[in-house]
């Protein structure tokens, strides 16, 4: 399918859960993976009677978000009734925000290669969360948990500024990257924490007009974000050469199957009936109350990456890997606290500890390897006390047994042989049990310089310096 | 001798203070009452046995000179209050099996006074209605005259009162829910400024209206039972962080008054004998030395109009939670979610409440909100304009309650007939202001109330006021 003639245009809608200690509306707390409906009060449940009062933590998560992408900050806020009828909407409508959003325009910077693009958000709101309904767990019910009804969600919209799936995962990629580090949530997508819609609409590359959008909702990781939003474009693309055209749809995507299918139409889809909320009155933001904001603002990915480039003399990439999450900074600036090169922790954390994670389907907060781990095995290696090969054996054994790095050298013998005569002696043997090929290399044949050295790594199980061993055979083969 | 049932609160406080009679006396005697008077229908639940041991309790208390305020006086909750354990039916089939898990701020404060719940007082079924007969318990019989409706929504609490089932009653008031049946009942009603008592707990009708406040014998009573339900409540986040004035002595304190005639409006009433009487009142208050000036309010013409959408509107939301899932009427007539909601809410809702709904969900929908509900606001905002001019120059407002005296029940089947019922007590629920509602004379035999609109926060010169009236007339005495 050549997609040459066609420009997609794409925005996103991300609801972000901000961690707060209670609830939007209520005190209820917070927990994920609570027993079901253990965490709703009257208030959650919509009895009669009850009333919302405004959760203070909440507005200053969401001032925090504003100030991080300079965004205009509402004087006042105001919440507003949207109506709808769903089981695990317990009071027969969501308190959320129409008019006068908490946040107003801003934007964030994201980068495409070398490149970087401003993508322009529209507004972010407050609202409280829905419960949620499971229709699995008994045959022929469906059963309703409303722990996480009235969470506070964040939810902030784009303008049609992406122009690609890719650009669409890299914005994605960006907001959690400024929520997490603001510490206003903890961005977890697979405990839907972060979750996305993306409005998709595709037009001829000189068209001036955008095409008609379609919805895709509720679609819950980075992967999705692209696969999803990759399917719709084709699809449309498809449709449109045909000389088909787009319905104005809700799409839902299936990410067994990596479509998306139509949920509803235009003609079917709600009319929320929003008005002003009279049981909240409207709160008022001042200026100093801002500026307190923005003068506490924690240190955002951007600014702690020109950092890291300019003290720790990173390159451009692996500043950008080191700060790709705020967990992830702080587990090197860690690394660093024990004074070993920043060089070789990147390469440590970015590499091998990364490969771990990956492999283990887990991510750095959860790791069984702690920064100190990691700064000593640096540490022995820059002291030259165990080689690289022993150094990734000892980052397996201390993921999965733990202990102490100096008493795993030593029980499992990991210690470097850099004794020269020590080292002599074993090269010796291999030399004589190899004499043929010891001729050849001598006669130039250079790539059985690996060979030797191989061989008398493998005699001492790794533990010989192989810069020893490099020049030791150099001093032989010169005689 | 009097019966203890219809001495006035001042009288029964000072009673079981001196011991002239215990609170079991009084409670017993209001129990038996309740039993003869059955027929009246005034009561929806009746907490016989509770009630008795309550009042041992408070007459230990007393003995032990451990009294509250309002230690053993025997009061009545409209049905409208939640009340922990206790069935709260708010006049409905909706929630005729509806027990509550928590208590309402009107009905803690005042138990933690002392006082000793009778009873929950029958009601317009989630007070809509001005005759109580759209209650799903049946209507309550008006004690003067058992053909005639006690008016509505608290028209159980009016009559209870009326017929000395409880020495006073909570009720609460939205668009005249207080003062009309106060006014048809010939006794003394008083709805508060809005934001006075927490609405924590109390069943939404429409938020922005809805204020508690207090059926009593005469206006002393009425401040005595409003300073126990004052004040500000953090659980309700439009009540007001004001300071409570000692309505019990500002009632005999000695106030000069300036009392705001609107001449208008007070030209247009049909009926001679209300106009009559009106007159009469202010005349009977401009003798005993108050001051007496025309004003004038332009919008209030406006105010039906208004109220009829602002309220339906918040109204059509505040019951969107009675969805049968949670609690509450669930149809037994079921097969698909979409019958789960219309047959549960068609079955559990009376015709009223369901117009009601009817109306607010017109007005809120897309294409309407402009012209019927943004128009109504404006409306509210001009007639609280209006009260803010006229009340630079006066210190209090006078009109009749009510255009009519009670009716028969039955007799008015026309919803919008009825709905003028609220003609002249809806201003003050639309800017938010006090009001009491006096009796001050006869029309049909029946009585008629004076209602006087205070300033925001000044329930203490409404109270003044009507206490002066008090002290020279004999309207309020029941006969």
């Amino acid at each position: 399918m050549s997609s040459n003639n066609w420009q997609p245009v794409i925005g996103l809608e991300v609801h972000v859960q901000l961690a707060t200690k209670t609830k939007l509306f209520s005190s209820s707390p917070i927990a994920f993976g609570a027993e079901p409906n253990t965490q709703a009060s009257e208030i959650d449940l919509g009895l009669p009677g009850v009333l919302p009062v405004l959760n203070k933590e909440a507005i200053s998560h969401a001032l925090k978000f504003g100030c991080a992408i300079n965004a205009e900050i509402s004087e006042k806020v105001i919440f507003a009734r949207k109506n709808y009828f769903y089981p695990d909407l317990p009071k027969g409508y969501q308190i959320s925000q129409l008019d006068d959003p908490i946040v107003g325009k801003g934007s964030v910077e994201i980068k495409l290669g070398d490149k970087s693009k401003i993508i322009g958000v529209t507004r972010a709101h407050l609202e409280e969360d829905a419960g949620k309904s499971i229709h699995d767990l008994y045959s022929n019910n469906s059963a309703i948990d409303l722990n996480r009804a009235g969470t506070c969600l964040l939810e902030i919209v784009s303008e049609p500024d992406l122009r690609s799936a890719k650009e669409a995962v890299e914005y994605l990629k960006k907001i959690h990257s400024i929520v997490t580090f603001l510490g206003i949530s903890d961005g977890d997508m697979s405990q839907g924490s972060m979750r996305c819609d993306a409005n998709v609409s595709v037009k001829r590359l000189d068209d001036k007009e955008l095409g008609t959008r379609t919805e895709l909702k509720n679609i819950n990781s980075f992967k999705f974000v692209e696969k999803a939003i990759t399917f719709e474009i084709d699809r449309q693309i498809k449709k449109l050469e045909k000389g088909e055209e787009i319905i104005q749809e809700t799409r839902l995507y299936d990410s067994k199957k990596n479509l998306t299918r139509s949920m509803r139409s235009k003609e079917e889809a709600n009319d929320y009936r929003y008005f002003p909320e009279p049981d909240l009155i409207p709160i008022k933001i001042s200026k100093d109350q801002i500026n307190d904001v923005r003068k506490n603002l924690p240190e955002l990915p951007e600014i702690m990456k020109e950092r890291f480039m300019n003290s720790y003399e990173l390159s451009d990439d692996n500043a950008e890997l080191v700060t790709i999450n705020k967990e992830t900074a702080s587990f090197f600036e860690e690394v660093l606290s024990y004074e070993v090169s920043s060089k070789n922790a990147v390469n440590w954390i970015t590499g091998d500890l990364f490969a771990l994670l990956n492999k283990n389907d887990t991510n750095i907060s959860e790791s069984k390897v702690n920064p100190k781990h990691i700064a000593e095995i640096i540490q022995n290696i820059e002291d030259q006390k165990i080689s690289g090969p022993s150094a990734k054996k000892l980052l397996e054994i201390v993921w999965n047994e733990g202990g102490e790095i100096q008493e795993l050298v030593q029980k499992e013998g990991l210690e470097q042989i850099s004794n020269d005569d020590e080292i002599e002696k074993i090269l010796d043997e291999v030399i004589s049990e190899n004499q043929k090929q010891f001729e050849q290399l001598k006669s130039g044949k250079d790539r059985l310089q690996g060979f030797f050295v191989g061989q008398v790594m493998k005699k001492t199980s790794g533990s010989a310096s192989p810069q020893v061993v490099n020049k030791l055979l150099k001093d032989k083969l010169s005689k | 001798m009097t019966e203890i049932t219809s001495l006035s609160l001042t009288d029964q406080i000072l009673g079981l203070t001196d011991k002239s009679f215990s609170s079991k006396e009084i409670t017993e005697s209001y129990l038996k009452e309740i039993k003869k008077k059955k027929s009246l229908n005034c009561f929806i639940s009746i907490f016989e046995e509770e009630s008795k041991e309550n009042a041992l309790l408070a007459d230990e208390n007393i003995a032990k000179n451990k009294a509250r305020p309002l230690e053993g006086i025997p009061v009545a909750h409209k049905d409208i209050f939640c009340i922990k354990d206790k069935k709260t039916t708010c006049g409905s089939k909706m929630l005729s099996n509806f027990i509550s898990p928590y208590s309402s701020e009107v009905f803690s404060k005042l138990d933690n006074a002392g006082a000793i719940t009778l009873g929950k007082t029958n009601m317009d079924e989630f007070a809509m209605g001005s005759s109580n007969e759209t209650s799903f318990y049946g209507n309550v019989l008006n004690p003067i005259n058992e053909k005639l409706s006690p008016g509505g929504s608290s028209g159980g609490s009016a009559a209870a009162v009326r017929a000395n089932l409880c020495s006073f009653a909570t009720a609460t008031d939205t668009g005249g829910s207080i003062r009309q049946p106060a006014a048809f009942c010939g006794v003394t009603g008083i709805k508060p400024t809005y934001g006075r008592v927490s609405r924590w707990g109390m069943i939404a009708f429409a938020s922005s209206l809805d204020q508690a406040g207090i059926i009593a014998k005469n206006a002393k009573d009425a401040a005595i039972a409003l300073k126990y339900i004052s004040g500000f409540d953090q659980k309700d986040s439009t009540s007001l962080n004001e300071e409570v004035k000692d309505f019990q002595k500002e009632v005999d304190a000695n106030q000069e008054h300036v009392i705001g005639i609107p001449k208008d409006l007070i030209e247009k009433i049909k009926n001679d004998q209300v106009r009559d009487s009106f007159k009469n009142a202010i005349s009977i208050l401009e003798k005993d030395g108050a001051k007496i000036e025309e004003i004038n309010l332009p919008h209030i013409e406006y105010s039906l109009p208004a109220y009829y959408v602002i309220a339906p509107a918040e109204c059509s939301a505040n019951l969107a939670r009675y969805d049968g899932i949670r609690f509450g009427h669930r149809s037994k007539n079921v097969s698909s979610l979409e019958d789960l909601y219309v047959n549960s809410r068609t079955e559990g809702f009376g015709r009223e409440v369901k117009n009601r709904i009817f109306i607010g969900t017109f007005c809120l929908s897309a294409g309407y909100y402009d012209a019927f509900y943004n128009k109504a606001l404006k409306i509210r905002n001009l007639i609280k304009n209006d009260f803010d001019e006229a009340f630079k120059k006066v210190s209090s407002i006078a009109m009749p309650t009510c255009s009519n005296s009670s009716f028969e029940l039955g007799s008015i089947s026309d919803p919008v007939e009825m709905y003028e019922q609220d003609i002249y007590t809806i201003p003050a629920n639309l800017a938010g202001l006090p009001a009491i509602s006096i009796p001050s004379g006869t029309a049909n035999e029946m009585p008629v109330g004076l209602q006087l609109i205070g300033n925001y926060l000044d329930e203490g010169r409404i109270l003044n006021l009507a206490n002066k009236f008090q002290k020279l007339t004999d309207f309020h005495e029941f006969k």
